[in-house]
């Protein structure tokens, strides 16, 4: 109840405020941000996992900040339109958007001028590593098994998918192979239309492996169909305790994975930039967004706004070497 | 069991699932006969409000508003020749010819009704059949598909009323379109021509909104008012369903069961079971030249077709977390969200919750009756409105519509130049819906074809070495010599004149 009250007198003052300034009667303090809508833009289409995590922060700023923070999906262009416009927004906070893993990729491929340098960090809230997936028919029930042998067998044999050509999945894969030492298209990529199909493909004996997220295969692995071998990620996910990492079951200490967070245009004010992340970190740190996060399947992982700069320039380079050693990248 | 079923009804009948339900219809079927919004948009544009619901409500909202949006999809398809979805395009055509003789009531009641005893047949298969139809989806890998999205153009042919080669010629245009983009197995961008915006490559749904309705717009305003439709009272819209379920039951039937096994496919769907059907219909028909000049028999099976595919699939989406449509990745979307987890501890741990998603299912096809005639008389007030009045508001419509997509003027720039292209295509005797149909199956058949190459190293004989491939194959094949058999025995039987079918 008390919340509620905070939040009405919240609104209230907040439009008293713009009314004033639309008299013109400008108080001498600068009006505290945010004054008007904010807008979330989010590159991809409404319902799919990025949607939904946009608009549960969405929805929970709005209640900690008092203003609507409206989601608008600007699809199309595999990703990039709607990057491109929190890039060219304004950057005067009214207008922030969600990232994800791609922005640290297409502009390898030559798809867009565009990289995490193009944007003002504000906050890192989620990050998926890959698993390593085999149909519950598949002989190999370890990692190591299953390494041994692809390490074994002819260059292309195996069959791997999992998202599209140059995907995250697929760098995934090729990094993987990296660290073992082998040619980056040792195991074949089959690309798809994502996950699902992948492990769909995978369950129908078409596949050898996929190497998704855990969260996107758990449905076909409680099924009993399909069974995950290894996560390439330097910690287990709670929520699946008795898969392995990479680095307990082989010992190669390699992990990424596709991340989601939340940035402005380029040259957003400093005290604005800093707001928001402190509202982030609340929302963050709240049930509803925790418990959202484990419904999904999501792991959450926080990182403020120099962290989550760190950590996509770090990505970005990582990134950059797979894309070049698997011949994806124009750059 | 029956304390399962006593649970779920208690699960919905509650006052928030009721209302949920009820106002989620109304604006399923508001949204869906509106030409240029589709299905899909209407069940995305839900996500946000489910936030507020209950698990339970919230699969309601989209359990009801997903399946009156594909029936109602239907209803400006059947009075302006606008069909609202891919999937009412396979038979827009026909349902028009029945409301310019006439038929209106005809057509849009036997719309509604084999809509509901369609959805009604899936929902039962997904109560009874949900496991062992799971098992035909995981027995699907690219080769299969790829048959199957080969069959699914062949359909082009068929369907059409024109002549054959306009159709292929028309659904090549459309296998064109479909390569624009970088959604390729290559992820490589093609014809994008340094444009941002085609990097995704053109979505069925704009397309489809430009070559039918601007289209339209466009001839309305080219040519003289048609005689108008003579006024009388519009008809009862249920008279003479009962009569045509017993006269074309077998068809309601093969349509009922090709809808199911599409609809578990996942990334087939409801709009290729209504091409198939309607194609099928067409083939085995008693009266195959009354087709396209205002014949229901056609209308009867696809539309059973398409409804069933809706509930069918949801079986593997419920099962495995793959979806069979886009509906179905949005339904997951909110499962999840709502603590359902797919997967088949939810047929076990949440039986009461799964049963409830049935009766859900069931209810909706139900009520879809009374409130979809409620909808046919609203909308048919459009044929008596003058024209000079009815085509403004469905570019508007359009015009909204595209934009909405992505939040863009390219979705608005797409539409228009696909009405330029449907007007010129139709203008010359080239049939819109089978590019529409190439643009549907381009991404899939692609898509099939290079990936299973991809894994069978380059060898085409996989194609033919798994079983249900190899069905699949000996039908496409069986399909596309047929028509040369039957020329060849004619010609060598002395050359009777082939009868004049074509229009």
């Amino acid at each position: 109840m008390s919340k509620k009250i905070t939040r009405r007198a919240f609104a209230a003052s907040s439009a008293a405020a713009a009314a004033v300034a639309g008299f013109g009667f400008k108080p001498a303090l600068a009006q505290a941000y945010p004054a008007r809508p904010v807008t979330v833009i989010v590159p991809w289409g409404a319902g799919g996992g990025t949607d939904a995590t946009a608009r549960i922060v969405a929805a929970l700023l709005e209640k900690d900040l008092g203003q609507p923070f409206n989601v608008v999906n600007r699809t199309g262009g595999s990703g990039v339109v709607g990057h491109s416009a929190i890039a060219t927004a304004q950057p005067d906070g009214y207008t922030i958007g969600m990232l994800t893993v791609e922005i640290s990729m297409m502009h390898w491929q030559g798809l867009t001028e565009l990289g995490p340098k193009s944007y003002t960090p504000l906050a890192l809230m989620n990050e998926d590593p890959p698993g390593i997936q085999v149909s519950s028919g598949s002989p190999y029930k370890t990692v190591k098994e299953l390494a041994d042998a692809i390490k074994a067998a002819p260059a292309g044999k195996f069959k791997a998918s999992g998202t599209g050509q140059g995907g995250i999945w697929h760098l995934a894969l090729v990094g993987w192979m990296q660290a073992m030492g082998l040619a980056p298209n040792h195991v074949a990529w089959v690309p798809s239309n994502g996950a699902a199909p992948a492990m769909q493909d995978l369950a129908a004996g078409g596949l050898d492996l996929t190497t998704c997220s855990v969260p996107e295969a758990r449905a076909i692995i409680e099924a009993g169909k399909a069974r995950s071998l290894a996560l390439m990620a330097s910690a287990r996910n709670p929520a699946f305790p008795d898969v392995p990492t990479l680095k307990e079951a082989m010992g190669i200490d390699y992990s990424t994975g596709a991340w989601r967070g939340i940035a402005g245009p380029k040259g957003l004010p400093a005290d604005v930039a800093s707001k928001l992340t402190a509202a982030l970190k609340k929302v963050f740190d709240s049930k509803e967004f925790k418990d959202f996060m484990s419904n999904r399947g999501f792991g959450t992982v926080w990182g403020d706004a120099t962290e989550f700069a760190t950590f996509m320039d770090k990505g970005d380079a990582q990134m950059g070497v797979a894309m070049k050693a698997a011949g994806l990248s124009k750059a | 069991m029956l304390k399962t079923l006593i649970d779920a009804f208690a699960l919905i009948s509650t006052w928030e699932v009721i209302i949920a339900m009820f106002a989620a219809s109304i604006y399923g079927l508001v949204i869906g006969s509106l030409p240029g919004l589709s299905a899909t948009m209407a069940t995305a544009l839900l996500v946000p409000v489910t936030f507020y619901l209950s698990p339970i409500a919230a699969i309601a909202t989209i359990v009801a508003a997903s399946s009156m949006a594909i029936f109602s999809g239907d209803i400006p398809g059947a009075l302006l020749r606008i069909p609202g979805t891919p999937a009412s395009a396979a038979y827009a055509d026909e349902a028009y010819a029945m409301t310019r003789k006439g038929e209106a009531e005809l057509a849009l009641g036997a719309g509604v009704w084999f809509s509901a005893v369609g959805g009604i047949a899936g929902t039962l298969s997904l109560m009874i059949l949900a496991p062992p139809l799971a098992e035909i989806a995981l027995s699907f890998s690219t080769f299969e598909y790829f048959w199957l999205a080969f069959l699914g153009l062949m359909c082009a042919t068929l369907v059409a009323r024109s002549s054959p080669v306009k159709a292929i010629a028309g659904m090549f245009i459309g296998l064109l379109v479909s390569c624009i983009g970088i959604e390729n197995p290559g992820g490589v961008p093609r014809f994008t021509f340094g444009m941002t915006d085609l990097f995704g490559g053109i979505e069925p749904i704009p397309a489809l909104v430009g070559v039918f309705a601007v289209a339209q717009v466009m001839r309305a305003m080219l040519t003289p008012e048609p005689p108008p439709i003579p006024r009388r009272k519009f008809g009862s819209i249920m008279a003479g369903q009962w009569r045509l379920t017993k006269k074309y039951h077998w068809q309601m039937t093969r349509g009922n069961i090709i809808g199911i096994i599409i609809g578990v496919l996942p990334g087939a769907g409801a709009d290729m079971a209504a091409w198939v059907s309607y194609a099928m219909s067409k083939r085995f028909s008693k009266e195959p030249e009354k087709f396209g000049t205002g014949h229901v028999e056609g209308l009867v099976e696809a539309g059973a077709s398409n409804n069933a595919s809706i509930a069918s699939g949801w079986v593997p989406s419920l099962l495995f977390g793959i979806p069979g449509d886009t509906i179905a990745a949005i339904a997951i979307g909110v499962l999840y969200m709502k603590g359902l987890n797919p997967g088949p501890t939810l047929f076990t741990e949440k039986a009461s919750s799964m049963y409830a998603i049935y009766l859900m299912f069931i209810i909706a096809n139900i009520i879809m009756i009374p409130f979809g005639i409620v909808m046919i008389r609203l909308a048919s007030y459009v044929l008596r409105a003058p024209r000079s009045s009815v085509m403004p508001v469905i570019m508007l419509c359009c015009a909204v519509g595209s934009f909405a997509i992505g939040n863009n003027m390219f979705g608005v720039v797409t539409v228009a130049t696909f009405g330029i292209i449907g007007y010129v295509m139709e203008e010359n005797g080239y049939p819109v819906a089978a590019m529409v149909l190439g643009i549907v199956m381009g991404t899939m058949v692609e898509q099939a074809f290079v990936t299973s190459l991809i894994k069978s190293d380059g060898s085409i004989l996989p194609f033919f070495e798994r079983p249900i491939a190899a069905i699949l194959a000996a039908m496409a094949i069986g399909a596309l010599i047929w028509p040369v058999l039957v020329w060849v025995w004619r010609r060598l039987k002395g050359g009777a004149p082939a009868a004049a079918s074509v229009r």
